[in-house]
């Protein structure tokens, strides 16, 4: 059937509109990978900067140079691994546990797991508590407390629920315990389901920002949000260390700025080449938790 | 009266054993359970205990036991200070903002998505307007001052460079509240139609086929058939939003917070951490935190009776 004038008009603004905010979307990204590129000289010279004549990669050359930059860059890949490696075999332990039917306490659990994503005490509360455990200034202030999700946990058991129980029976008779049963035969049926709940685990260990600035001050232990926040916002809130400060802006030849875009696009490069893997994974994941349709 | 009391209690002591059994014929589940529960018990039930030091004089070197009770006396500070109402117009405002221009565009983009019968175009603006999810607040501020920063921002050499004077964006207070929700727009609007794409997929085509066979054009059969499909998940995501009327994201919020602006920019957890972590002041801040978190707390329950009440399902 051919469309009418109106439709096809109606089809036409409707592509422009989104080609639009495609555009919108990518704007930003695009000006950040151009300005880190840029060659300093040019930079300076111009008032504005859309496409540079001359590259260069001078600005990665010099951050990639500095101890700060590496060293933050190594204490979020810790988190990242170290941190989702704990985070998925806690949770999903425990998301199978409160899976299985047969429990005794089950419900009593699942409860008190619920309880904990309607009301939370508040930061104070939390955070003297990772005092008295004596974690500030670890890394482990960062990962313990977030060890378990509750709602990430509360997903994994709606996942498990979907295993049925008499898969457990045959290894039961064979003499397994559920230990060796969840190893062995559960965790490989659920790896599509670890992996995109990894990813997603792995994506937050690396953008974790809000209980780093709480727990660390010791800023050889900055993770990249926090070492980022001081050197692309320090005009408006200061840099927290100043010997930090001090070397990321010793050098004079590369403009501050292109040196900042060069952070930035280190800094989001991991998540660019995960993001594939998280599309093919994320509707899942929002489904499985939001609609019980 | 006594065998009745005697099977009563032989009945009892059966399920107990039963009990037992069950414990211990599962005790490798709870086991393999062990290191959840204690995170459970340690880093959500046990900082639970420490509301208390709200209604107490809370002093690091006395310690929890030795601070001494003052009943609700932060309370009645918090309530009578003008940073409570600050907060609270700051907290709504930024919420209310975010409902009334956030909350309908990915409804929009994903009604524009669906419309789409080009699919390599579709899964392509789908890819690009996602990404921005998945940043950290950081790199989003970053993104922000890049863009509109007086001195280095993108936008003001333009306008500069064109002869305009430059413009404060990011320390002017009539601006914050309408940057924080542009950025909520730039960052989340894309994945928030994923839920919505998602039950659009489900609808039936033969019900368009039939539409289009009666001459219904491609504006009426979205109303007519892609809109109530949805009209659900509406409802549902704006009872949540409701119950969430209380929470501003610490991160946002305090990433893009400075001296010129921070009459409007201040909301409950940016509060508590200047005030409590920065400036000592734990019980006080307790109490800011008990009181957004009971706030909250009554929402989410109200939200849920309300979902419940409309779809007959709640969310637990």
């Amino acid at each position: 059937m051919k469309e009418s004038l109106g439709e096809r008009i109606f089809s036409y603004t409707n592509h422009i509109l989104l080609l639009i905010i495609g555009l919108v979307s990518l704007f930003p990204f695009y000006y950040v990978v151009v300005v880190s590129f840029t060659d300093p000289s040019e930079y300076m010279k111009s008032s504005f900067i859309l496409f540079p004549k001359q590259w260069s990669t001078a600005a990665y050359q010099y951050i990639l140079s500095t101890n700060v930059f590496i060293r933050s860059l190594g204490v979020s890949s810790y988190l990242a691994i170290v941190g989702t490696a704990l985070s998925l075999m806690v949770s999903a332990a425990f998301g199978y546990m409160l899976s299985r039917k047969r429990l005794f306490g089950r419900k009593f659990l699942i409860t008190a797991l619920v309880i904990t994503i309607l009301f939370s005490p508040g930061i104070i509360p939390n955070f003297l508590v990772v005092k008295d455990l004596h974690l500030v200034n670890t890394l482990w202030s960062i990962i313990l407390p977030g060890l378990l999700n509750s709602w990430n946990a509360l997903l994994l058991k709606t996942f498990f629920d979907g295993i049925p129980e008499s898969l457990e029976e045959s290894a039961f008779v064979d003499g397994a315990n559920d230990i060796r049963i969840f190893f062995q035969i559960i965790l490989p049926l659920s790896l599509p389901a670890l992996a995109a709940f990894g990813l997603f685990f792995a994506v937050g260990y690396w953008n974790t920002f809000f209980n780093a600035i709480l727990y660390i001050s010791d800023s050889s232990k900055y993770p990249l949000q926090v070492l980022l926040q001081g050197m692309l916002l320090q005009a408006e809130t200061g840099i927290a260390d100043p010997g930090v400060a001090a070397q990321l802006s010793a050098e004079r030849t590369v403009p501050p700025e292109t040196i900042k875009m060069a952070a930035v696009v280190i800094a989001t490069v991991p998540i660019l080449v995960v993001y594939p893997f998280l599309q093919k994974h994320f509707a899942k994941g929002v489904m499985l938790g939001s609609v019980k349709e | 009266m006594n065998a009745n009391a005697t099977i009563a209690k032989s009945a009892a002591i059966e399920k107990r054993k039963r009990k037992w059994a069950s414990i211990k014929r599962d005790k490798y589940l709870y086991l393999l359970g062990l290191p959840g529960l204690l995170c459970l018990i340690l880093f959500k039930y046990y900082p639970m205990w420490g509301i208390l030091i709200a209604f107490k004089d809370f002093s690091p070197f006395l310690g929890f036991f030795d601070s001494p009770w003052v009943g609700l006396k932060h309370f009645d500070l918090f309530f009578n200070h003008p940073d409570f109402w600050l907060l609270m117009r700051n907290t709504l405002a930024i919420n209310l903002m975010s409902l009334v221009f956030f909350f309908p565009i990915p409804i929009l983009l994903s009604l524009m998505l669906n419309e789409v019968r080009v699919e390599v175009f579709k899964r392509t603006i789908q890819s690009i307007v996602y990404l921005p999810h998945f940043l950290s607040w950081v790199i989003i501020a970053g993104l922000t001052f890049t863009m509109f920063a007086t001195g280095e921002g993108l936008i003001n050499k333009i306008l500069e460079s064109l002869g305009f004077s430059r413009i404060e964006w990011l320390t002017t207070t009539e601006y914050f509240w309408a940057f924080l929700t542009g950025q909520t727009i730039w960052k989340e609007a894309g994945w928030g139609t994923v839920l919505f794409l998602a039950a659009m997929a489900n609808i039936d085509p033969t019900l368009y086929e039939a539409a289009k066979m009666d001459g219904a054009s491609r504006m009426r059969q979205m109303w007519h058939i892609t809109v109530p499909a949805i009209r659900n998940i509406i409802v549902i995501l704006l009872i949540l939003k409701m119950g969430d009327m209380m929470d501003v994201g610490f991160e946002q919020v305090f990433l893009m917070k400075n001296a010129a602006v921070s009459s409007v920019a201040e909301v409950f957890d940016t509060y508590v951490y200047r005030v409590g972590v920065r400036q000592g002041l734990l019980s006080y801040t307790t109490a800011v935190g008990l009181f957004k978190s009971f706030v909250g707390l009554v929402l989410v329950l109200g939200a849920n009776k309300l979902a419940k009440r409309y779809g007959g399902q709640g969310f637990f």
